[in-house]
């Protein structure tokens, strides 16, 4: 098996964009049937009354790299054709709490919200205006935010790379911290559904 | 009292109509999972959404402004050498799957719904608002940090890259911590 197929000229260009057409429909079908085309849902992870949003990532989390993972170790797909985002460490972090902000402001992030505006969710569109926007103002002021965009480079960087691990282990180390946070929120749902029966 | 008027809200919901349940949070998760699984396996790269709007607004402005969008290295990127329409990308035909995915979805499970989501105790107007602003702040944040929930978190996370975990610590520390001041939008 020569993995991934399109990095060996299985197919060209064009069939490309007819695949990522179809997996994209997989995907806003399966953020559709996990509730995330609902900005209530969504936020409601940040209050601790649904934990949809942190089960159904790190499951796909999970599943995606132990598939990824075994592949690689019978030797059917070769990991360092899989594109890996340079990290730049400062811009990732500071990124990553605007997004946070975004997240619990808005409701939803960008492919949730695309979901969320297909079924018909008002507050989903305008949420999708506010990301055009909001790319928009990024695109306008790169040429002033460039050095802070293009600071802490560190390349190409894995996790069992920085931390001079085994690949395996690191796998096995996520898999224990997402079974860990299944745990946890299954108990923290449980318990304030409690409060919240006693409140009433 | 409480259970009478309980009753009465219930079938106010049944006789306008009835959405079928979510799927389990953990079979959703391997659904999605074998999606991004299936992206890897085919393309070599996982799954995105805010680079999609990226090479629409590049596509854009360059037919409104050329000079002023091909001198912007940010826009560049997206414009690409300029043999080929920028709106050809993996990105933007997935996106246009996702929207078309998450209607077939919702259609199947009679969740098509014109509404606005938002708890109880704010105003549409207001909550349409804070929709506008919290997406402009997801857009800054994402081309920041190269990626969104899920071109970093969910795809990068899945080949343990570094700057993706660190990224999705953040979004998780940031939404916590201004959970408390958004409360009101919400419960």
């Amino acid at each position: 098996m020569n993995m991934p197929f399109f990095k060996y000229g299985m197919f060209g260009d064009e069939v490309s964009l007819i695949v990522a057409f179809v997996i994209g429909i997989g995907f806003g079908f399966i953020l559709e049937r996990a509730g995330f085309g609902s900005g209530k849902k969504l936020a409601a992870q940040f209050y601790f009354t649904d934990m949809t949003v942190l089960k159904v990532m790190f499951t796909a989390i999970l599943t995606s790299m132990l598939g990824v993972y075994y592949l690689s170790v019978i030797g059917w797909m070769d990991l360092s054709m899989v594109y890996l985002t340079p990290t730049n460490i400062m811009p990732q972090i500071v990124g990553g709490l605007l997004l946070g902000f975004g997240f619990v402001i808005g409701g939803y992030c960008p492919g949730t919200s695309c979901v969320s505006a297909s079924t018909g969710r008002i507050d989903g569109m305008v949420y999708l205006l506010g990301v055009v926007f909001g790319i928009f103002g990024f695109g306008e002021i790169f040429p002033m935010v460039s050095g802070f965009y293009n600071s802490t480079f560190m390349g190409q960087v894995t996790l069992p790379q920085f931390f001079n691990l085994p690949y395996g282990v690191v796998v096995f180390l996520v898999v224990l911290m997402a079974v860990g946070a299944f745990v946890a929120a299954e108990w923290g749902e449980k318990n304030m559904a409690k409060k919240a029966g006693a409140k009433k | 009292m409480s259970t009478l008027v309980q009753t009465s809200e219930t079938e106010k919901v049944k006789s306008v109509s009835v959405p079928k349940p979510y799927w389990n949070p953990y079979l959703s998760g391997i659904g999605l999972g074998l999606v991004l699984l299936l992206s890897f396996v085919i393309m070599g790269r996982g799954l995105g959404a805010s680079g999609a709007f990226s090479s629409g607004i590049a596509f854009v402005l360059e037919k409104i402004a050329p000079a002023h969008t091909n001198a912007n290295n940010f826009y560049k990127e997206y414009l690409g050498d300029g043999t080929k329409s920028p709106l050809k990308d993996w990105l933007v035909f997935e996106v246009l799957g996702v929207f078309v995915g998450g209607f077939i979805s919702g259609a199947l499970g009679g969740r098509i719904k014109k509404t606005i989501e938002r708890g109880p105790n704010i105003t549409d107007r207001k909550r349409l608002m804070f929709a506008f602003i919290g997406g402009a702040l997801m857009g800054i944040g994402a081309k920041l940090a190269r990626g969104c929930t899920s071109g970093q978190a969910l795809t990068g996370g899945s080949v343990l890259n570094l700057g993706s975990w660190a990224f999705m610590m953040c979004v998780f520390a940031g939404a916590y911590a201004l959970a408390y001041f958004m409360r009101r939008q919400w419960l």
